[in-house]
């Protein structure tokens, strides 16, 4: 309905989300900028550094590399899935996405068991080889384009293989036709179709790993990028020179995000009839054979490094060394995460901050939708722009932002001292959780027919019983999806957390982090599994209810 | 019939655009009105605009004299039949059709009764406990009417309700849609673009173009006596040649035919004719008001054909006997006996 009733409830939302998401940036760039004696001095500093230059490149050439690497396992491991019919199809090409599903950190911890100078597989080789030393060390840019291939070629595998179950078979019919080669339609009528899924692919492989911030604080060493150049000016105190990174790596984040964009507003459109997609290719029995084995071969390779945590969180303390597997195992780690306090703190405050987060995120998310949604003026444009903003920035720049905004107290000014609080964390994770939630909203309610409300508000139902009876049963598919995204971000968090948190909030992956300090690698595992066990059960429980 | 709804120069513009201008049309109790346009004439905006669901920037709505322009439409008390039906998926066939009972507390035995009324009204007892999704394109059509009549509206608003249907079943569908909205006796606005579904369900029928309301009349009415030049040739089928207007219409370089005008014109004024092929016949013999021509396409339809006729005076469309003439015949084209009268409209610039 677009019947517009002139409500405070729009600028309100408005006001809130740029208090959230807007105005800390704007603090942050006045910070940069020297407020209040506005200086340009140390935006001269972050360029006379060669340090700062090569963070920066390093970011960029690290991003675009992982595109690439990206693209090269997920597009074909796409086609495979997608155009071709072998035993396992179904179940396998689900497997092969889930990577996705997991935090970050949790990917980091599971490459470093296994493929650390210490992990499995150098272990295995130096067993091998009776090496006086581990053959390889797991660090630098390199172990950090392995691991980012590893958690991304997903985005290149979902995209593409929903680009190619959405493509019309008769287009590649009719290309055929006209006597076109299958190497033909591939290059001038599949890929140019497929555009969209790639771009889209490209842009959120390239901002997921500028934002990237576990594996290059993992396997970096000296070797720094931005986020982690950040950090590190933050935690030495150099708090306006992180101003000035911070606000670097939101306009590299932004600049890419406008390039793209800009790629894909240049290419011709395509249209909008949905055909039938093409046919499945059956298989011969050599080649049905071939695959349904390279496809098994290929989950087992990319589930192994799960497999590893679970391992190593059974592993006691003190009781591997140098042999090649684990002589002793038993549960005693995770019986230690439940019975000792110390322990168990960190994971019932992962839990109620990533609840409290997403709760308020859900509430904000689908208030902004619901308000935008339903007018066409500037509050609703400004309202989309907010929720999704954090979206477009890494999460390290909102960390920093929310620690300049939240540590000073200046009511008056909109600013309290959060920094320190229990609240800050969750208003961190809240932001991060933004773009999840309303994004989600704004779709589902955009995907409801309008005519289903003025149905209702025709039979007489009031604005509160229409959102209670009609609105909310049709968009809860599309919002718990969001909150379970959400959740799951919040859960899993790093980047945020690492800036924000104090002793009595830190949350598990910060705990993980200082277990690993002090080797007790097998406290570390067991608390991976219980997040990638609890993610797993969030997705499920809400993705599985949303879907009903 | 005293006015029981009235729509009073309504105006909706949506950016620069001016969707609907200056409508003004009313309708009795009980009356059954169609609005009748190509797209894009605005006519589902003025339903929207009665209904609630946009506010008009001018103008007025009133039933039975209360001014509801400014009321919600929730508050309207209008019942609508939506293009696409609208029904709650999440709810059974009962679920939706009770839905606009519960928010007037009433006891629910009582909605239960109204409910099951309503669907033995719609020739769907029994259906309280289907799914929407699980029932027919025809039965989600009258769900979506029982639906809107159950709370017992001042006035039922349609919105192309039989577009969605196919073929075979929309006359069907047309004729279970009138006796229904006339065994309630409702007062009704509905939107088509099809000509026979104004005809066959609306007591009168407002032809809109371009947002303008051109002229609200009986099918009779706005058959033989289209007031403009818009109507005469969107209601049925008709041919325009241009004429000048000599108390009649005479055509280029040929007889005078007997016209009548539409509007007043000067002798000697240049004119558009516009002529049902009815109206038209061949002469078998040379007469005075014969104009020749040659066929140059026939269009089969059962026990008469249309002819297209090309002559000195622009192409015409004749209706005649299947085996009247072939293609590339000479022929003579005069005024029918009986026929709608001819009318003559100012030229257009």
């Amino acid at each position: 309905m677009t019947t517009q009733r002139r409500g405070a409830a729009a600028p309100l939302v408005t006001l809130l989300l740029f208090w959230l998401v807007g105005y800390p940036l704007v603090l942050t760039l006045a910070e940069a900028l020297g407020a209040p004696r506005w200086t340009l001095d140390h935006v001269l500093e972050f360029a006379r550094r060669p340090a700062e230059w090569s963070a920066l490149w390093a970011s960029l050439w690290i991003s675009v590399a992982t595109v690439v690497l990206a693209a090269a396992i997920g597009v074909p491991l796409a086609f495979v899935f997608e155009r071709n019919e072998f035993p396992g199809r179904g179940l396998l090409g689900t497997l092969v996405a889930l990577p996705v599903a997991l935090p970050p950190l949790i990917g980091v911890l599971a490459f470093l068991f296994l493929y650390g100078e210490s992990g499995f597989v150098s272990r295995g080789v130096q067993a091998l080889f009776h090496l006086a030393e581990p053959p390889w060390r797991l660090s630098g840019p390199g172990a950090i384009l392995l691991v980012h291939a590893y958690s991304m070629y997903v985005y290149f595998y979902m995209f593409t293989r929903a680009g190619l179950a959405r493509l019309d078979g008769s287009l590649l019919e009719a290309a055929a036709s006209l006597g076109a080669g299958r190497a033909r339609v591939a290059r001038t009528v599949m890929l140019p179709l497929l555009a969209p899924a790639l771009s889209a692919a490209a842009l959120l492989t390239f901002m997921t790993s500028l934002a990237s911030f576990s594996a290059p604080y993992v396997f970096g060493g000296s070797f720094r990028v931005m986020t982690t150049q950040i950090v590190a000016s933050k935690l030495n105190g150099d708090t306006s020179l992180a101003m000035v990174e911070t606000v670097t790596l939101a306009l590299v984040g932004l600049a890419g995000l406008w390039l793209l964009r800009r790629a894909e507003g240049a290419r011709p459109a395509t249209g909008g009839v949905r055909g039938i997609a093409p046919r499945r290719r059956e298989l011969g029995a050599r080649r049905r054979w071939a695959a349904t084995a390279a496809g098994w071969g290929l989950t087992l390779f990319l589930l192994a490094p799960h497999a590893t945590l679970l391992l190593v969180s059974l592993v006691p303390r003190n009781t591997w060394t140098t042999e090649a597997l684990p002589p002793v195992l038993s549960l005693g780690n995770y019986r230690s995460l439940f019975s000792e306090a110390q322990r168990l703190t960190p994971i019932v405050n992962s839990l109620w901050m990533a609840s409290a987060a997403t709760a308020l995120a859900i509430l904000l998310g689908f208030g902004a939708a619901y308000l935008a949604t339903r007018r066409r003026d500037r509050w609703a444009t400004a309202m989309e722009g907010l929720v999704a903003a954090p979206w477009a920035l890494p999460g390290t720049v909102f960390a920093v932002a929310l620690a300049a905004a939240f540590s000073v107290n200046a009511p008056w000014a909109g600013r309290f001292v959060l920094v320190g609080t229990a609240a800050i964390l969750p208003l961190g994770y809240l932001v991060r959780s933004l773009p999840l939630t309303g994004r989600a909203a704004f779709a589902g309610l955009r995907q409801m027919d309008p005519a289903l409300e003025e149905a209702a508000a025709s039979l007489g139902a009031s604005r509160g019983r229409r959102l209670y009876r009609i609105v909310l049963p049709q968009v809860r598919p599309a919002i718990a999806a969001g909150a379970s995204l959400a959740f799951l971000a919040a859960l899993g968090d790093f980047v945020v957390s690492i800036v924000l948190y104090t002793y009595d909030t830190r949350p598990i992956s910060i705990e993980i982090l200082s277990s690993l300090r002090i080797q007790e690698i097998g406290a570390a595992a067991a608390y991976g599994v219980l997040l990638t066990t609890l993610s797993a059960a969030a997705f499920l429980v809400w993705g599985r209810r949303g879907s009903v | 019939m005293a006015d029981f709804l009235r729509l009073e120069g309504l105006e909706k513009r949506f950016g620069p655009a001016a969707v609907t201008r200056g409508v003004s049309l009313s309708a009795g109790r009980g009356e059954i009105v169609a609005l009748l346009g190509p797209s894009g004439s605005g006519k589902t905006t003025v339903l929207r605009l009665v209904a609630g669901f946009e506010t008009p920037d001018a103008g007025r709505i009133l039933v039975e004299g209360e001014d509801v322009t400014a009321l919600a439409p929730e508050r309207r008390r209008f019942g609508m039949v939506f293009q696409h039906y609208a029904l709650f998926p999440h709810m059974t066939v009962g679920g939706n059709v009770g839905f606009g009972l519960s928010g007037q507390s009433a006891r629910a035995a009582d909605t239960r009764g109204r409910v099951a009324e309503m669907l033995a009204l719609a020739g769907l007892s029994g259906f309280e406990d289907r799914r929407v999704t699980e029932i027919s394109g025809g039965q989600q059509q009258r769900v979506a009417l029982a639906r809107a009549l159950a709370p017992s509206p001042r006035v039922l608003l349609l919105d192309e309700p039989l577009s969605n249907l196919d073929p075979t079943l929309r006359e069907h569908t047309r004729r279970e849609l009138k006796r229904a909205i006339r065994k309630v006796g409702i007062t009704t606005l509905f939107v088509t673009h099809e000509q026979e579904e104004a005809f066959e369900l609306g007591d009168r029928v407002a032809v809109l173009d371009r947002g303008r309301l051109e002229q609200v009349g009986t099918p009779e009415d706005l058959f033989e006596r289209p007031a403009t030049r818009f109507v005469a040739t969107f209601i049925g089928r008709a041919s325009v040649v241009p004429v000048v207007w000599d108390g009649g219409a005479r055509l280029t370089d040929g007889p005078l035919w007997p016209a009548e005008a539409a509007a007043s014109l000067a002798p000697g004024a240049a004119a558009d004719l516009v002529v049902r092929p009815e109206s038209l016949a061949f002469a078998t013999a040379p007469r005075p008001d014969a104009l020749p021509g040659s066929v140059t396409a026939r269009r089969f339809a059962g026990r008469v054909a249309y002819f297209r006729v090309a002559t000195a005076a622009g192409e015409l469309e004749v209706l005649g006997a299947p085996d009247a003439a072939r293609e590339g015949n000479r022929v003579l084209v005069v005024p029918a006996a009986g026929g709608p009268a001819p009318r003559v409209f100012p030229r257009e610039a």
